[in-house]
């Protein structure tokens, strides 16, 4: 048998255990499909594979037991997967077109969570759009509120809703639910003055516990949307940890440039010995100095008035 | 007088009326719902016809205009006090017949329960009334159930037609020459109304204040989390409570204002000393409930509930009021068998 493994790899199947065997993983920017799909994946989990699927860590699917030889049909079956799910290719009928920046996750979003402060899907399908296919090995994860549930401070970009509380004092009935929701589920940014509560900007995370405590619209959300960008994140053998802060009330546009410009900071400073190609940004980040990655990083970004900007930036974690 | 007019006639009238009124309607603030890309329907200053509403309810009623959510009272410092001014205009309301029901309500409490009061007497006495059919009854209306289905005092009544133009029927005399000058063809007109609701209470006869020793009360301890939200949107809560403050600027002047209250929200009871009421959130729902439906009654011959429902749409924990009341018949059978 002569196979490719490098040319495999790279079109989304794996070497496994199994000699002879590989599996197909399925790309769900987002975490979220239509229903339909998932009779492609039963499909051809039936007929190519050993008639399981699993879950992938990172909101995929992985269909193992295909033997090498069924790759090509495999990746005309994915076709319809592929369009469905408005991933970029290169050629259709020959599968995904690249492995290395993963899927891109995300918690359910504001079509369900009710503490969601945007549609995380979109927002993954957006970036997905803009930074796929891509050989280089990047992790982006996306949740709702700070409540963090995708644990998006474990992945190399970490993208968080918030949203700017604005208070309409008229409508303020005194009941101080907000103080409470801030004080009990948040971090304390309302103290009431004379009645009402006075918030202090540099404390607000932007949860909206405020908003969604209020009984009378007295807090509602900014018409804009901002997001806490944390950097650089990661599991891995030699010194996982979690994502710092990098930008307080960042913007969806000002995320992206930021993305695409780190591809570009990485294809300068990767470690060109690096197994596989492939090194966590971090370790790259480690070497040149984060103002270096901040130089490339922000160019060309111009972020909105009220964003924060944290530097330098120190990451913590185990060492071995 | 009825016409059957568009948007551009209703639009022009409505311009006359801006010199002395403003005008509120449920309309949409956009974005403004509790959960993110959510909206919120309630009341607001509108300019034109398109702006209002039709298709649903509001999440907050009209009282708003005429009980206004913190009203500042006067003004001290030191030795003086200065009054308030009141809004410079009138107001044109739009509301459903519920809430024109509701009206009356407001009326009884603040101006015919002993002397009027003042600051709900200045807004009261310089509105205008546009009643707006119900051509189907919304989610959780008990209207009918409550005789609150039908109205008959109003300047004016509004109905949107599928082909974007309006039924109204005039009873302001000057609006109506307004609107003949204006060419708008005459007709008769009936607002539209609900006869049936998908929702349907009954109060029982029998029910007296013996109802409070039932066991029904205790589930909303635990269900309930006495946010207040159906107190708010409530059209005939009136509760407010008084606030003094001092400027921190300047603590030697300040206002008072009231500000509305709620009996679901802990501090409602409270007194000097200490002392607090209603603290399980169950004694606190059969003390609304019992004033909605049974003493409001005994003081004013009328129920107070007007059946709008909103205390059901908006409640967070899926409480309904509607279906505390129908549960009532039992628990009068519970008091009165022991």
């Amino acid at each position: 048998m002569d196979i490719n493994t490098k040319a495999l790899k790279k079109n989304a199947f794996r070497v496994t255990k199994e000699r002879g065997m590989t599996a197909s993983r399925i790309r769900v920017p987002g975490g979220h499909l239509d229903a339909k799909y998932l009779g492609e994946i039963q499909k051809i989990a039936e007929t190519y594979g050993n008639g399981t699927v699993h879950i992938t860590s990172r909101q995929g699917f992985e269909i193992p037991g295909i033997p090498f030889e069924k790759m090509p049909e495999v990746n005309v079956a994915l076709q319809s997967l592929i369009d469905g799910l408005d991933i970029n290719q290169d050629e259709a009928g020959h599968g995904y077109p690249a492995s290395g920046t993963r899927n891109i996750t995300a918690c359910v979003g504001n079509r369900v969570c009710p503490y969601a402060c945007y549609d995380t899907t979109a927002f993954a399908q957006r970036i997905e759009k803009a930074v796929f296919p891509n050989d280089l090995h990047f992790k982006i994860a996306l949740t709702g509120c700070p409540n963090d549930c995708a644990k998006v401070r474990m992945h190399d970009f970490g993208i968080m809703g918030m949203t700017v509380p604005q208070f309409e004092a008229d409508r303020c009935v005194s009941c101080g639910a907000c103080v409470k929701a801030c004080k009990k589920k948040s971090v304390e940014a309302l103290t009431p003055v004379n009645f009402r509560p006075r918030r202090d900007a540099r404390r607000c995370i932007g949860c909206g516990e405020c908003v969604l405590a209020c009984p009378n619209a007295a807090w509602t959300r900014s018409d804009k949307k901002y997001y806490r960008l944390t950097l650089l994140g990661r599991t891995g053998k030699k010194n996982p940890r979690l994502g710092e802060d990098f930008i307080k009330w960042v913007d969806e546009d000002s995320i992206i440039r930021i993305i695409l410009n780190t591809y570009d900071y990485v294809k300068e400073y990767i470690d060109p010995n690096a197994p596989g190609g492939k090194e966590h940004i971090g370790y790259i980040v480690d070497r040149t100095g984060f103002e270096e990655f901040k130089r490339w990083a922000l160019r060309d970004v111009t972020l909105p008035d009220i964003a924060e900007v944290m530097t330098p930036l120190y990451w913590k974690g185990v060492k071995y | 007088m009825g016409f059957c007019v568009t948007s551009m006639q209703l639009n022009a009238l409505f311009q006359t009326w801006q010199s002395n009124y403003y005008i509120y309607a449920p309309r949409i603030f956009s974005g403004g719902g509790r959960f993110s890309d959510t909206d919120c329907i309630r009341y607001g200053k509108i300019d034109c016809v398109d702006e209002i509403v039709f298709d649903k309810k509001s999440e907050y009623s009209f009282k708003e205009i005429l009980t206004p959510v913190s009203q500042t009272l006067f003004f001290f410092t030191e030795g003086e006090t200065k009054e308030a001014d009141a809004p410079k205009k009138g107001a044109v309301i739009f509301l459903r017949s519920c809430d024109l029901h509701a009206l009356k309500r407001l009326d009884d409490m603040y101006l015919h329960n002993g002397p009027a009061d003042y600051y709900y007497q200045r807004l009261r006495e310089n509105i205008k009334i546009v009643l707006m059919g119900c051509t189907h009854s919304f989610e959780n209306c008990f209207c009918v159930s409550m005789g609150t289905n039908v109205s008959a005092s109003y300047d004016m009544s509004i109905d949107c037609q599928p082909d974007g133009t309006y039924l109204v029927d005039c009873r302001d005399e000057a609006w109506g020459q307004q609107l003949e000058a204006a060419g708008a063809s005459q007709m008769a007109v009936v607002p539209s109304h609900v006869e049936e609701n998908s929702v349907t209470v009954q109060i029982p006869e029998n029910l007296t204040a013996e109802v409070a020793k039932s066991s029904m009360w205790k589930e909303y301890d635990s269900r309930c989390i006495n946010c207040g939200r159906c107190n708010f949107v409530c059209p005939t809560c009136t509760c407010f409570t008084m606030q003094d403050l001092f400027y921190s600027e300047n603590g030697k002047a300040g206002e008072r204002r009231r500000v509305w209250a709620s009996c679901m929200v802990d501090g409602f009871t409270d007194v000097a000393g200490g002392g607090s009421y209603r603290k399980k959130n169950g004694e606190r729902m059969r003390f609304k409930v019992l004033h909605k439906v049974l003493d409001y009654r005994q003081r004013n011959g009328y129920h107070m509930c007007v059946g709008c429902g909103r205390c059901d749409d908006v409640c967070p924990e899926y409480i309904s009021f509607s279906g505390c009341i129908n549960k009532l018949q039992n628990a009068m059978t519970e008091v009165t068998e022991q």
